[in-house]
């Protein structure tokens, strides 16, 4: 049992590779992803996802398979549709949902339209796809440097942060913070997609983000907790995933996910907030 | 009021011929006039009259159209404002201790510590709201007057020399209304200028020296009691809110200059 455990990882040193991104990735993408949906855009994780695809295509169709070029372009395009849509939204003719979906419908048809124009690529499809079991050093410093400005950031910003989620505001009438968090925050989102997309693909990432987040909710009463619950669920996640897809052959970036949605549907089901179980053995109420 | 400083202190805030509005149409129309330090001023009118107005640009969440506002010295810093409709996430998982304690933010920006003296204040805020046992409850667990008493308590925290409050007391039960009303006078006792926006006149005739009678433009503004008079109340009531799509500019400065 316990070799079944540990001897992939002892064994083979593609697997401590992996472990060591999936750590740094779940470190810093839930706590993301946690202040996702306080800001009530768990969607926009999903939609910005999208968008870094194309700008990665792009890199990728102009240096071939370069971590830096794809990296890049994916943080680009992220970013161009991120704040073009924040700016519109703030002309308040529409929402920013509304803003952002516009422009990352725009950014994945570009994508697509230009990957179509030039052939597709098994190459090009692994990486959409990501490949945790083939991180390297580049990779790896990437992914792990990534982590760490994100929970610098993340602390310097959070209580800011907490303001511009629970009460706007009351932020911009006492500061200047509320513009600057936002922004941030922003680049934040999409430089962690970046990171995750070199380990779980572009779409999945966007599963390691907000999973554990959303399920971290039926656990926690206080931002803080969520954050720490969104981490350990996220790494637990992680690594049994990398067990059984090496176990039993199967894709790795999927199985992370999956696991990571087993963690939600336990959380729904036995979450001491509100968790179902909880709901079927009432408890007495209290006087007061 | 609008005579000027009579005791030789500056006024709080004045507004010089100010115009408010929204896509060119005015809601508040040519005000002028000072509040003076230290005042309890209620600002009533009818719907649409430009009382929720006039505070965002108090607070300079609105641009003038034209003329401007005196601050004579206080910075945004100075001014606390409880809006009429929040925006605040009532879901999110924070304690009541920690929203209260957000109004320290003036101290405490965006990384300083809490120590125990301004956990202590924060005590001290949440004791003067009457919610201390509720303290360590998530906010989304209060009633909406209880709330509203979280609002007051961080308002108490921010310390501020004006307070800017519009419509404070809605879906708010009496016996809060008197709770609040004593934080009012005790903020007015301490020399801040009060500004609030109401609608209920019999409150206001017991506990606001000073009333601003809008109606786009003032209709009335000085002592309470002859401020709001039958004649005065009758006029507010038969104020038109409707915008009219097809004014033509005004010429309101033109005129007055050339008289």
């Amino acid at each position: 049992m316990i070799d079944a455990l540990l001897e992939p990882f002892t064994e083979f040193a593609f697997m401590r590779r992996a472990l060591v991104g999936s750590l740094a990735i779940s470190m810093t993408a839930p706590p993301i992803g946690v202040f996702l949906m306080l800001r009530r855009m768990s969607l926009m994780g999903d939609a910005m996802g999208h968008a870094i695809l194309p700008g990665a295509a792009i890199g990728y169709l102009l240096a071939g398979l370069s971590l830096f070029a794809m990296s890049l372009g994916g943080f680009a395009a992220g970013l161009a549709v991120a704040l073009a849509a924040g700016l519109v939204a703030r002309s308040r003719v529409i929402r920013e949902d509304a803003s952002l979906a516009g422009f990352y419908l725009l950014s994945l048809a570009l994508g697509v339209f230009l990957v179509s124009v030039h052939g597709t690529n098994v190459d090009l499809l692994h990486v959409l796809f990501g490949s945790v079991l083939a991180l390297d050093d580049a990779a790896l410093l990437l992914v792990a440097g990534i982590a760490t400005v994100s929970l610098l950031t993340l602390a310097a910003l959070y209580r800011p942060l907490v303001l511009e989620c629970f009460d706007p505001h009351f932020l911009r009438s006492v500061s200047r913070w509320s513009s600057p968090t936002h922004l941030i925050f922003l680049v934040l989102v999409v430089l962690n997609l970046v990171a995750g997309f070199q380990a779980l693909g572009t779409l999945m990432a966007v599963g390691i983000m907000l999973l554990p987040a959303v399920s971290s909710r039926f656990w926690a009463d206080s931002a803080g907790a969520m954050i720490a619950v969104a981490i350990v669920a996220a790494f637990v996640s992680s690594v049994a995933g990398l067990l059984i897809s090496y176990h039993y052959s199967v894709p790795t970036g999927p199985t992370v996910i999956l696991a990571c949605g087993a963690f939600y549907l336990f959380s729904m089901f036995a979450g001491r907030r509100g968790g179902a179980l909880w709901g079927l053995m009432p408890r007495k109420h209290l006087e007061a | 009021m609008k005579t000027g400083h009579v005791d030789g202190a500056l006024p709080a805030v004045s507004f010089e011929n100010l115009t408010l509005g929204y896509d060119r149409h005015p809601a508040v129309h040519h005000i002028t006039g000072d509040i003076p330090r230290g005042a309890l001023l209620a600002i009533v009118g009818s719907n649409g009259a430009g009382k929720s107005t006039l505070l965002k640009a108090l607070v300079g969440e609105l641009k003038p159209l034209s003329g401007r506002i005196d601050y004579h010295g206080h910075h945004r810093n100075d001014i606390a404002y409880l809006p009429q409709v929040v925006e605040i996430d009532r879901s999110f998982p924070i304690s009541v201790f920690d929203c209260v304690a957000m109004g320290l933010w003036r101290e405490i920006g965006a990384s300083g510590g809490i120590d125990g003296a301004c956990a202590a204040r924060v005590a001290g805020a949440l004791e003067a709201v009457h919610l201390t046992a509720l303290a360590n409850r998530p906010v989304g667990a209060l009633s909406g007057g209880q709330f509203q008493r979280v609002l007051f308590a961080r308002l108490l925290l921010q310390d501020a020399k004006i307070i800017l409050l519009d419509e404070p007391f809605r879906a708010v039960d009496a016996k809060t209304i008197i709770d609040l009303i004593g934080l009012i006078e005790r903020w007015h006792a301490e020399g801040r200028t009060v500004v609030a926006v109401l609608h209920d006149i019999d409150l206001v005739r017991r506990h606001f020296p000073q009333t601003l009678l809008l109606a786009r433009e003032v209709l009335a503004w000085g002592d309470t009691p002859a401020v709001l008079t039958p004649v005065n109340l009758d006029r507010s009531r038969r104020f038109n809110e409707g915008v009219d799509e097809h004014a033509t500019v005004c010429h309101h400065d033109e005129a007055r200059e050339t008289a």
